[in-house]
């Protein structure tokens, strides 16, 4: 099992899956405005998959594009976090989803730059830009939600608690992030964690709300294929036209 | 308080040198999300450099009645429109 192969594949995954998922809010969302903004980062996290995938196929040198990888593996293969495959819920859950995943992608990206690996970092440069925005706009919902009404601080409390139990596992390495860190591909676990729990607090401090035990239970086993049942759902959706018609085009 | 949230007009310069032109109005509950909003939706395809967002009530409006007294005493005094100077054809903008 190749490391880097592994490593491409969960930043791929990560991006693929929540995109799709924002992508079934098109036309859905609460508001036009929350719709097109939706929208925009589901499109932001394919563009991002494209480059992610496509370098893991040729690391890979099976000769799998960007499309056989995301429309012909199945839900073990997928390497995704638990976090990104979670329902998207009502409002709340949506956006909390999008709140602990773009904290952890924004300061990912930023160890990311200083990648040695020349490729990773040109991906993690050209996805931070969008990334800085998709932190700012979700943080800025957090605080308007969860110091809103009563309902509104209420169901973001909810959101929250229910979905904590999945921020850790970004911050569990196991042997291929490990490789990676010794091999200054990848940033340490530590002070990632330490970055997303500092900008986490700040922002939920502001919005009002109640930051969940940092000793709580983390859920995990995404990154190295074992999903919740959801996953295969989502795939079944996504992957339904190139199954159904192998090889179809445009 | 209305549940809805204001209505916000949408300007957006499109270059250096450009004066911000109104491209529409959108919903937000705050000023911060008006801008975070136009640029979702009005900015999409690379149009901008700097955004204006003003809450439309804060708009004062001419009435359409008064369309006459303001606007025809001008009709007749054609001498103000600058239609008599040869422009360069290299002034862009103008």
């Amino acid at each position: 099992m190749d490391a880097k192969f592994e490593y491409l594949l969960r930043q791929g995954d990560n991006a693929l899956i929540l995109s799709q998922q924002l992508s079934q809010l098109c036309g859905k969302g609460p508001a036009l405005e929350e719709d097109m903004a939706l929208t925009n980062v589901a499109l932001d996290l394919l563009g991002q998959t494209r480059l992610w995938l496509t370098y893991a196929g040729e690391i890979e040198g099976h000769g799998r594009d960007e499309d056989r990888l995301a429309y012909l593996r199945d839900a073990r293969d997928f390497r995704n976090c638990l976090l990104v495959e979670q329902p998207n819920g009502d409002y709340a859950q949506t956006l909390t989803r999008q709140f602990l995943f773009d904290t952890w992608h924004y300061f990912l990206m930023r160890g990311l730059l200083a990648s040695s690996d020349r490729r990773i970092a040109e991906i993690a440069e050209k996805s931070i830009k969008e990334v800085t925005y998709h932190l700012r706009r979700s943080g800025d919902l957090v605080v308007r939600l969860g110091d809103g009404t009563d309902v509104s601080h209420r169901k973001m409390q909810d959101a929250l608690d229910d979905l904590w139990t999945y921020a850790g596992e970004m911050f569990i390495y196991d042997d291929v992030d490990q490789a990676m860190v010794e091999a200054g591909v990848a940033p340490a676990a530590a002070p990632l964690r330490d970055a997303f729990l500092g900008h986490v607090a700040e922002v939920l401090a502001e919005a009002t709300l109640a930051m969940p035990p940092l000793d709580a239970y983390f859920q995990r086993g995404g990154k190295q294929g074992r999903h919740t049942e959801r996953l295969g759902y989502i795939l079944a959706e996504m992957q339904f036209l190139q199954r159904a018609y192998p090889g179809a085009e445009w | 308080m209305s549940k809805e949230w204001p209505l916000w007009e949408v300007f957006i310069r499109s270059q250096h040198g450009l004066a911000h032109k109104h491209v529409g109005s959108l919903h937000a509950p705050d000023a911060e999300m008006a801008i975070n909003n136009a640029r979702d939706v009005y900015t999409r395809r690379n149009e901008g450099v700097s955004i204006w967002v003003v809450k439309a009530a804060d708009i004062v409006a001419s009435s359409p009645a008064d369309k006459e007294a303001l606007f025809e005493p001008s009709n007749s005094k054609v001498y103000r429109h600058p239609t008599f100077f040869p422009m360069p054809e290299e002034v862009k903008n103008l």
